[in-house]
Formats: structure tokens, sequence, C-alpha cells
């Protein structure tokens, strides 16, 4: 039992481990307001993450998800402050817009058999060349909901504070554990990505399943891209490039394996908040180049990718056991 | 093809006049095939025979082409694998078809999990679960993923799924072929529990012991027409092997081997052997056996399919590591780690599936041909094209390989041609021994026969041969010993006078009790 959940106990533990180490050198760092900035900065990559951890249980993988972010941010940027809409109708457009998108790429990789990573490759494309077309310039948005929007929290005492894409993030995920492991469809997720064959054979509808996770994870990119924007105030077409491989790193960071079947939604919150923690003691240091983030962060990668492969090879390799009454 | 009314007399299944045909060839031709409540029924036949086309045809995986099929005197026509199923007909493969990443309760219960408040009931799945494997002897922690059980384990938790989504039929594709011993007794207690509940069993495999184990019933198949049904006891293995090999062992009896000086040299025997195999196999795959062959001789390898002939050959060429035993070449021992290692110690293999183990398709007949001898002496040191033109013109010549010229693709040659192409792959790396897989199949009479010359010649240039074969006739014609197989079991060797066909034959079919005493144990 305990070795099922074991690289999700490894990625919680270097969480904590990294956390009292950084307490430890910096005095303010074991604070609310830290904890509270640390998932409000990175709760856009966070809901992303989230979504990325479905296509990857299911056997795929979603190159789109940076790309529909920034087309997103300059989607709503177009529409409330040229189109003159509200913000919420912008939104529900926006999150109709991104689920369409996914959707059509998971119908494309079911019905002619193509490589996720392709479809998506070239989704990638397609979202950002639609965000260029919309505008090429930074647009800032400066409706007054937005400032509402942004002063809405859930205030602790000593300046800390749960911000709304901190809370959204929160809500996600707990929505995204019951997905995965009290639904039927998490259960086909986990089956598709196990092995798509034997998966069908057992009734899996393949079809639907596929469909529906890059539906899923267009949707949460789209829910991520109005975060982003509620975050930065502004759409830019530029916005949020090369999320999409921060995203797989945290789900892999996370415990969850590349090839799909295995690894847990807490995992890759996990590995998000691992990523944001990084980052969080580069910015306190204040000496050491933000670049230093990507070398931890990509020595880090590697340390659990190997660790992933010999869990995984003990785990098998000892075999079963069984005991027949 | 009125519908019948239900009555209670009705068997269990009743298949009339199954045809299917594949572009023209009669995969299944007119078939009946009966299975009555509470029975384990056999369904065997060699290669080629249409077991596998009429399960296929029966759960819906093809659709067929004449016959009916009616389950208890109902008529059915399952357009799937999942309708077969809500049809009261399950079926459990060879490998495993389940999700070793899930768990044990989950793979039971994929698609049709207990649910509440529109949630799964993790806590019911669990329970249920434990009460379904428990009706089959398992208790096994169905939190754990599948994937840390044995294969008999899983295979047993793959029917407890097929007979609790409400399975009356059960068809069990090979499902012993990775088992060992002990776990085949297991499934065969679970086998015969469901034939209490009057569940029909449908048995197809290679072993005849497990036949004789736990069948009632037998029916035998060949070249997709229906041979016979038979009831176990009252079938002698002698005639059941006749069936499935379709001879009349009296007009056998009566052959004697094609060239009696090719069976009778004591003198080789005396020579030291050129490779020696003592109490050499592996779990699971072949049982472990002594083997010599001298150089100048072949040796044919003769049983039924999945006998472990492929097995055996597997082991000597390194493809399969063996687990015990020792090996020696000119009496020095070796480990044969691998293909490779066999290689440089000069042995050559031309695989039975030539399309998947043997032939590059889209390359020229030459470059097939020089593979192995490039392969041998290591990609850095290509072989000047001068001398691969060489080779290859040498060996197309040789062998009268039939194509316009050899820079070819190999795939548009002839399957005798290719097969050809694949003899001078090894015959260019001058082997010492070289290991014949099927050297005849699918190939036309005309090459058939100058393959068997060929086999020949070979011989009396001194190289040493093991050849695997299902033509009899073609192992007695070129053998100078034959080592039979059974159950992945070598259990006789014949030589000399023995070599024939009737010999091997009653070999297949002696008793395992027997088989010890059986021909010449060497």
């Amino acid at each position: 039992m305990i070795h099922r959940f074991l690289p999700l106990v490894v990625t919680i533990a270097v969480l904590v481990v990294g956390f009292l180490l950084c307490a430890m050198q910096f005095p303010n760092f074991a604070s609310l307001r830290v904890v509270g900035n640390l998932l409000t900065d990175n709760a856009f990559l966070g809901i992303t993450a989230i979504g990325m951890t479905f296509v990857i249980l299911s056997g795929g993988i979603d190159l789109s998800v940076g790309a529909v972010i920034g087309f997103t941010t300059v989607l709503l940027a177009v529409l409330i402050e040229q189109g003159g809409w509200d913000p919420p109708a912008a939104f529900a457009a926006a999150l109709l817009a991104a689920a369409l998108f996914g959707a059509a790429m998971g119908a494309i990789i079911h019905v002619f058999r193509m490589p996720p990573f392709i479809v998506t490759l070239a989704g990638m494309f397609v979202a950002r060349g639609m965000a260029f077309v919309l505008t090429t310039d930074s647009l800032p948005i400066n409706h007054p909901l937005y400032g509402d929007l942004n002063d809405v929290a859930w205030r602790f005492d000593g300046g800390g504070k749960l911000s709304l894409p901190a809370m959204i993030l929160l809500s996600v995920l707990a929505l995204a554990v019951v997905l995965a492991h009290w639904t039927r469809f998490g259960a086909n997720l986990y089956a598709l990505g196990g092995n798509r064959q034997s998966a069908e054979l057992m009734g899996v509808p393949v079809a639907r399943t596929t469909v529906a996770v890059y539906t899923l994870s267009g949707l949460l990119a789209g829910l991520a891209g109005i975060v982003f924007s509620l975050y930065t105030g502004a759409g830019y077409s530029l916005a949020a490039t090369g999320v999409e491989l921060d995203t797989i790193t945290a789900v892999v960071i996370g415990g969850t394996q590349l090839t799909g079947g295995y690894g847990y939604v807490l995992g890759t919150f996990a590995g998000v908040l691992i990523q944001g923690l990084i980052q969080t003691y580069i910015t306190f240091d204040g000496t050491l180049s933000s670049w230093w983030t990507k070398i931890a962060i990509g020595a880090l990668l590697f340390v659990f990718i190997l660790l992933q492969k010999g869990l995984l090879a003990a785990w098998t390799g000892r075999g079963g056991e069984p005991a027949e009454a | 093809m009125t519908p019948h009314i239900p009555e209670p007399s009705a068997p269990l299944l009743a298949i009339r006049g199954l045809s299917k045909a594949f572009l023209g060839v009669q995969a299944l031709d007119g078939v009946d095939f009966t299975l009555r409540h509470g029975e384990i029924h056999a369904l065997l036949g060699e290669n080629g025979a249409g077991k596998s086309t009429l399960i296929k045809t029966l759960t819906g995986v093809y659709r067929r082409d004449a016959g009916t099929v009616a389950l208890e005197g109902r008529e059915i026509a399952p357009r799937g694998v999942e309708e077969a199923q809500r049809l009261h007909i399950g079926t459990v493969y060879q490998e495993v078809n389940l999700l070793p990443n899930l768990s044990v309760a989950e793979n039971l219960f994929l698609g049709r999990q207990p649910m509440r408040f529109g949630l799964v009931d993790r806590g019911a799945m669990r329970r249920r679960a434990r009460a379904v494997l428990s009706g089959f002897g398992l208790s096994v922690e169905v939190t754990a993923p599948l994937g840390r059980f044995s294969v008999a384990t899983q295979q047993i938790v793959a029917i407890a799924r097929a007979v609790d989504m409400s399975a009356k039929v059960l068809i069990l594709d090979e499902p012993t072929a990775s088992l060992d011993a002990q776990e085949v007794a297991v499934l065969f207690g679970v086998l015969r529990a469901l034939k209490g509940r009057g569940i029909g069993i449908v048995f197809v495999t290679h072993f005849l012991d497990q036949v004789y184990a736990v069948c009632d019933r037998i029916t035998v198949l060949r070249n997709g027409r229906l041979v016979g049904e038979r009831r176990t006891d009252e079938l002698p293995r002698l005639d059941l092997v006749a069936m499935m090999l379709g001879r009349e062992l009296e007009a056998a009896a009566h052959r004697i081997a094609a060239d009696p000086a090719a069976h009778d040299d004591a003198d080789t025997d005396a020579r030291p052997p050129l490779v020696r195999f003592r109490g050499f196999g592996r779990a699971r795959s072949v049982e472990p056996f002594d083997l010599d062959i001298h150089p100048g001789e072949v040796v044919g390898l003769a049983g039924l399919l999945g006998s472990g002939r492929t097995e055996t050959v597997r082991l000597v060429f390194g493809m399969d590591r063996a687990d015990q035993g020792k090996a020696t070449v000119d009496g020095r021992p070796v480990r044969l780690r691998g293909p490779r290692e066999a290689i440089r110690l000069g042995f050559g293999f031309c695989p039975e599936d030539r399309k998947k183990e043997g032939i590059v398709g889209e390359l020229s007949v030459r470059e097939n041909i020089i593979l192995a001898l490039q392969a041998r002496q290591g990609w850095l040191k290509p072989i000047p094209r001068r001398r691969q033109e060489e080779i290859a013109d040498r060996f197309i010549r040789l062998l009268d390989i039939r194509t316009p010229d050899a820079e070819r693709p190999i795939q548009l040659l002839s399957g005798g041609n290719q097969q050809k192409a694949l003899l001078a792959r090894w015959l260019a790396t001058e082997p010492r021994l070289l290991i014949l897989d099927e050297p005849t199949r699918g190939i036309d009479v005309g090459a058939h026969a100058e393959i068997i010359r060929l086999i020949e010649r070979l011989c009396a240039d001194g190289m040493a041969l093991l050849v695997v074969s299902s033509e009899l006739e073609e192992i007695v014609a070129y053998s100078r010993r034959v080592v039979v197989l059974r159950d992945r079991r070598h259990i006789a060797e014949l030589r000399g006078g023995e070599v024939t066909v009737d010999r091997i034959v009653s070999a297949i079919a002696s008793e395992p009790a027997s088989s010890g005493s059986e021909g010449a144990l060497a």
C-alpha cells in the first residue's frame, strides 16, 4: 500500500523540507502571507497543471495550454475594452471558446488516430496565432469589476490573505480529486492511460473519454487565462509562453507518469508549489539570477524522473504474491 | 433460420454450419459446435484449424458468412465483444486483457462501479470485490494494483469479471500458456467450480495433458472444417493426435524413412558433438533438456503447436536466456547471453515468422543478405560495396533466388524466395550450426523441395542443422535424429530406423507417465 503513494509522499516531503529550509534561512518566510502569495502567484499554473494531469493520466499530452491562456487573456481584453462586454459575459465566452478548442483537438486525436503531441502542437500554434490576429499589443483591462475582483479575499490576522485566484485554485483542486477518484470518468481515464486496447475491450467509452479529457484541459486553460488576466490586468498575445512545459514539469514532479495510467492530482498541486517555492526563495535571496529557478527545477525534474523509474522497477520487478485462500 | 422457441432441453450453445472466409480463403467451412450446460469443452486443432476464427466469429469480432449460433435455443448475432458479454458470453484471452495499473477491485468493476449520490462508492466496490473473489477461492488485497499479482491471479480476476458480468458461456483462449503447474492446478479448481454452477466453458489449449485433466468433451477442427466431437473418456490420445494431424495411422505405419542411410550412422555419434546441452531449460518456457548436435547432422524437432519447439530453439540461440543447465561448444562451456553471443559462436537462426522477425521488407535483397555478416563484423567496419555485391550475387546463384537483380526490395519477392534470401543471410556468415524454424511454411511446393535439397546439401558440407517443422514427412526425410516434444517437454529422441512418421505420432500421443520409456532418451 505504502509504495503506491510513495511518489506522492516523496513530492510532499520535498515540499515540506524545502519550505522548512527556506523558513530557517529567512525568518519572515514561515508566514500566512508568504503561503497566500504562493497560492495566488501560482494559481493559473496550478489550474492548468490539474488539467494537464488528467490528459497525461489518460496517456496523452496537451501542448496548447500556454497558448490557450495567452489567447484567453487577449480575447477578454478585446471583448471588454473594445467590445464593451460585461466581464462575466466575456468570461463565459472565453471558457466556451477554450473548451471547444480542446474538444476539437480531442476529436481530431481520436477520429484520425493522430498522436496527441502533434495535434496539440498544431493547436498551440493556432491558439497563439489567433491571439496575434486579435491584437499584437498588450491591452490593459480597466474595467472596475477587475479591481473589485482583485480585492476579493479571505484575510487572516497578520496580513495573510487567500485571494480569489487562490480560492479558485483550491476549489478546482478539490473538484479534480473527486473527479479522479470518485467518478466513472476518472476510472476510465486511468484505464485509458493503462492500456487503450484493454480499456476498449473492457467497455470504456474511448471516444467520449478522449474528447472529454481534452475539453477539460482546454476549459481549465481558459479558466487559468481568466485568472491570469485578473492577476496581470491585461491581455497580451505573448502571455504564458512556455507555460505548457512548466505544467508538464509540475505534473511529472508530482509523481504522474508521462506514459499515463499512474499519478495523482494532489501530487501535481505539490509539484506546482515546489516550483513556486524555488521562485520565492530566489526572490527572498535577492542576489540570485532568476535563471537559477530554471536550473533548480531542471535538476529536480531529473531527480524525480530517476526516482520514479527506480520505484516502478522495484515495484513491478518484485512480482506478485498470489495468496490463495 | 427460423428462431427457435426456448426449451429447457436446448444445449447452452449450438453453432450450426458456421462459415467464414477471408479474401477467398475459407477459414471456417460449415462448422458445428455444441456446448452443454456445466461442461468443459476443449476446442483443439493445429495452426490454421480455425479455432480463433470460430471464437472471434462467435463473439462478434468477425461477421459470419453463413450459419447459426443459438444460446439456449435463442438465435444470437453479437456485433462485438461487449454485446457478446451482454448476451452472457464472456471471453478471457491468453494475454490478460485487464489493466495492471488499476486496483483489483477497479478491474472487476470498471464501467459498472457501484454508485451512491452520483459518485463511485469505493467502500461498496471493495466489499463486493472481496465477496466475488472469495467465491473463486482468492483472497487478495483488492485495493492493490492488479499488475503486482501473478499471471494466474490476474487470469482468475479476468474470469471473475467475466462470470460476475453474468456469463453463461466462458471462452478461455489459451489461458494456461504462461502459467506454471501449480497455477494451472489452481485455475482448474476454479473451472471445475464454475462447471458445477452450470456454466459452459470452451477451453482452447495446446496442452493435451490439460485436456485430459479437465475437459469433458473435445471438438477437433482441421483446416477450417469440423473433424469430430468426442467424449474425452472415449477418445484415446493416439486417436486424438491422429484427428488433429489428419493422417491415417495405418497408412503411416507402412511408410519407412525416405532415405535410411541418412538416419543410420553410429560413427557420427562417436565423434565429439559440436554443441552439447545438459539440463538446459527455462521456467515457463521449456523444461530442462539434454541435446547433442554433431557436425554434419540434421536434428529435427517435432511436436504439436505450442509443444515447446520454438521455445527450444529460442533458448539454443540465446534469444531467451536459459535459467538452468549447461551449454558447451566444442567441449568448452559457453554462456548464451543473447543472439550476438550465439552469432559469435557460429550459430545462425532463420525464424518462423519471416515477416516479423526476419526480412526487412524495404531493404534490397543484397542488403538483407549481408545483414547478419555486417552485424557480426560490427557496423563500424562496413563491408565494401563490391564485396557486398559479390556475396549477394553468389547466393542468388547458389540458392537460385528468383529476382531480377540484387537491388530489388525484398518485399516484392515471393515467400519462397524471401525464405531463401533469409537462408542466404545466415549462410553468408558461414555458420557451424544453423537453426531453421518452419523453413517451408507458406511457400509453394517447388520451393519447398528446393529448400529440402538445400538442407541436405548444407549438411553434407559439414554444417549442423537444427530444424523445427510441423511437416512430419519432411522432418522424417532429412533428419538423422528427431526430438519429440509435448507440453514443453522433450519426451523422446528417435534415431536411425526409429525416425518414422508413425513413431513420432505415437510419441506425441504417449501417456505422460510412460513418456520416459518412449523412444531413446539421450
